[in-house]
């Protein structure tokens, strides 16, 4: 499904290199999670691979069903099937929630040569994804993610995400600010996507939201790399022991 | 202080090209009047302080520059709202094209055919134009009212049923049109009145609202799109005691616009909003110019001004609020923001408070930025292309001032327009 080899990537901005050489195959159907310490090039990634401005691919590739993921625009890798659950959902005043999934859901449906959605169809499926998530009718109509809570813009990403019905879902650190009622609802929405032909990537600092979404991978990574792969037990093993450990065993 | 040479020959040039009409009637003095106001005035021009930013050369070169007509088959603005049509092509009253202007609770006249002697208009035609040349001169205004051939005189004594809409169609090059409005509204009247159009080559209107006690007036405007089309509009307005003044403009395209509003709060507990949207795209200059004069107590002003500049086009806005002594727990409000879609365009503000009362609560605030690169990319991320996502954010800059606009149905309208007249841009 998505295929990253020997990523690089330095800030364009400044001559600063902060992925060296990222490894990594999530196959369809699995979840992989990626854990490290700060500033160790987690979010980075998940930038890279959505496309964001700022940062240069000084070597390496990724793709998306052998997809050349980053020959494409921000757009075309999502109607190619990327989706990134951000850390930090963006406010955006004046435009209003619904109108703003409908244009993404037809412009996406578009760009694949797929008849767009009807309005009227449209409204059918958004409220009955919208109840599975707590999200009330006065969400959906609140301009983009204005006033709404830490809880409330994350789920509103997991709303997103089952509309566009992607791929592969890139999920950044989608458990900070959530409380544990509320992580466990974002949680339940992202297990209700895990499907045969979808991959996940749940980028994540603490353990706690791998016990709600069960990863068959996890991954560390430390100073732009990659450093350790296993199967969840290697996440308990950096709840209880950090990952100093982990760190000093490869270094 | 008598005007340069200079200045007074390109007056005496202007005026000589657009003679005061023939009119034996009411109007006569108010013209004659405005006329002499003029000439110790002068035209504006660049040296002149209130035209600092704004170029006043085409607006007062005796000659109006042709401006091609544009063509297009989009619905007529307003299509879907019951009002009354008064319709002025090239600044030329057209029968044909109006309904009949009888309406309950309004009379509506004709400028150009209203002559009797003791006509209610003799009180407001040129007064409150000559009223609003303290403290700035307002030439184009005072050239206005002398040489303006026609216009609408409507006196509502009532609550009126439906807007009265004026629509002023562009149809020759090289137009030059002078139109004055006089719209007089009793106690507890209340009006809304629609204006679309490009009206000429070259427009220049004046529109005096005179405003009883507890009356209420709404304005929605939106300017003709001709991509070459200059106007030079000045709304005065007086508000009486717990009145309303509402004014929204939308500008989307024009080479120049320049909309001057004064606007005068004579009463107690009134309140006067005034609120602009432009696009402006390349060859673009667009001005809002605005006074807002607060002689009463416990009264409310706000001015919301919105600017979507790209391709080097200039945006300008000179917003004023006047708080006289005595007027106290005035609420003044002025925000005026552009949105700079590159460098090459440019918004220059001036923001002016002036205040001789100690009890009151005046705010303003001006600012020019870039899109959000962050709320961009999110729009991306979700598969938006670039050019919807850049239109979407656009369109939410400006409804911050659309939603200033009472009415849910011309809000509605108003956007639906704006979103369609950006996605014709990009496409």
């Amino acid at each position: 499904m998505l295929s990253i080899k020997n990523l690089n990537v330095k800030l364009e901005e400044e001559d600063k290199q902060i992925l060296k050489g990222v490894n990594l195959e999530v196959e369809a159907g699995k979840v992989h999670a990626i854990m490290g310490p700060n500033g160790s090039g987690k979010s980075t990634l998940s930038y890279v691979l959505s496309g964001k401005d700022g940062y240069e691919v000084t070597e390496g590739s990724a793709t998306l069903e052998g997809e050349d993921l980053l020959d494409m625009e921000p757009e075309e890798r999502a109607a190619a099937g990327l989706f990134l659950a951000f850390q930090y959902p963006v406010e955006i005043p004046g435009v209003g929630n619904m109108t703003f999934l409908r244009t993404a859901v037809n412009a996406q449906r578009k760009a694949r040569g797929e008849e767009e959605m009807s309005a009227a169809e449209f409204l059918k499926v958004v409220r009955a994804k919208a109840k599975d998530l707590k999200i009330d009718a006065d969400m959906l109509k609140r301009p983009v993610n204005m006033g709404f809570s830490g809880g409330e813009k994350k789920r509103n990403e997991i709303l997103q995400m089952a509309m566009l019905e992607p791929k592969m879902c890139i999920l950044d650190e989608t458990d900070s600010g959530l409380d544990v009622d509320a992580m466990k609802l974002v949680a339940e929405g992202v297990n209700a996507l895990r499907s045969e032909g979808r991959g996940f990537l749940v980028i994540t600092h603490y353990q706690r939201l791998l016990d709600h979404i069960k990863p068959d991978v996890v991954h560390i990574m430390a100073d732009g790399r990659i450093v350790k792969t296993g199967g969840p037990e290697l996440a308990l093993e950096v709840e209880n022991n950090g990952y100093a450990d982990i760190l000093a065993e490869v270094a | 202080m008598a005007a340069p040479a200079e200045k007074m020959n390109s007056t005496e040039a202007m005026i000589a090209a657009h003679p005061m009409p023939a009119t034996k009637g009411w109007s006569k003095a108010a013209r004659g009047d405005a006329l002499a106001r003029l000439r110790a005035m002068g035209l504006p021009d660049r040296r002149d302080e209130y035209w600092k930013y704004t170029r006043p050369d085409s607006l007062t070169q005796t000659d109006a520059i042709p401006a091609a007509v544009l063509h297009n088959d989009e619905a007529p603005l307003f299509d879907g709202i019951e009002r009354l049509k008064i319709v002025f092509v090239d600044g030329v009253f057209d029968a044909e094209a109006s309904d009949d202007l009888s309406m309950e609770g309004v009379s509506i006249e004709r400028l150009a055919t209203s002559d009797s002697d003791l006509h209610w208009a003799r009180d407001l035609y040129g007064t409150l134009e000559k009223s609003g040349q303290t403290p700035v001169d307002r030439p184009l205004a005072a050239l206005n009212t002398a040489c303006a051939t026609d216009g609408v005189l409507i006196h509502v004594t009532g609550k009126t049923s439906k807007p009265v809409s004026l629509i002023y169609r562009h149809m020759s090059d090289t137009s030059d049109a002078f139109l004055h409005h006089c719209i007089k509204l009793d106690a507890g009247a209340d009006l809304t009145v629609l204006e679309n159009g490009p009206a000429a080559a070259r427009f220049n209107k004046v529109m005096e609202i005179d405003i009883a006690d507890g009356a209420s007036f709404h304005h929605v405007r939106a300017q003709g799109r001709d991509h070459e089309r200059r106007a030079a509009t000045h709304i005065f307005a007086r508000l009486g005691t717990e009145s309303q003044f509402k004014s929204f403009t939308l500008t989307v395209n024009g080479q120049l616009t320049r909309n001057e509003a004064v606007i005068e709060i004579t009463g107690d507990n009134a309140s006067a909003h005034i609120a602009g949207a432009c696009v402006g795209d390349g060859e673009f200059h667009h001005d809002d110019t605005v006074f807002i004069t607060h002689d009463a107590v416990n009264c409310e002003s706000r001015q919301v001004f919105k600017k979507v500049l790209r391709n080097g086009a200039t945006g300008v806005f000179q917003g004023k609020i006047l708080v006289k002594e005595g007027a106290q727990k005035t609420d003044g409000y002025q925000i005026s923001q552009s949105l700079l879609l590159d460098d090459g365009s440019q918004f220059l503000a001036k923001p002016e408070l002036e205040i001789y009362a100690d009890d009151v609560a005046c705010s303003h605030g001006s600012t020019s930025g870039a899109i959000d690169e962050d709320a961009l990319f999110y729009l991306r991320a979700r598969g938006v292309p670039k050019g919807v996502a850049t239109d979407m954010l656009t369109l939410s800059f400006l409804a911050e001032a659309v939603d200033e606009i009472d009415s849910e149905t011309l809000k509605e309208e108003m956007m639906a327009r704006l979103e369609s007249w950006l996605a014709r841009r990009r496409g």
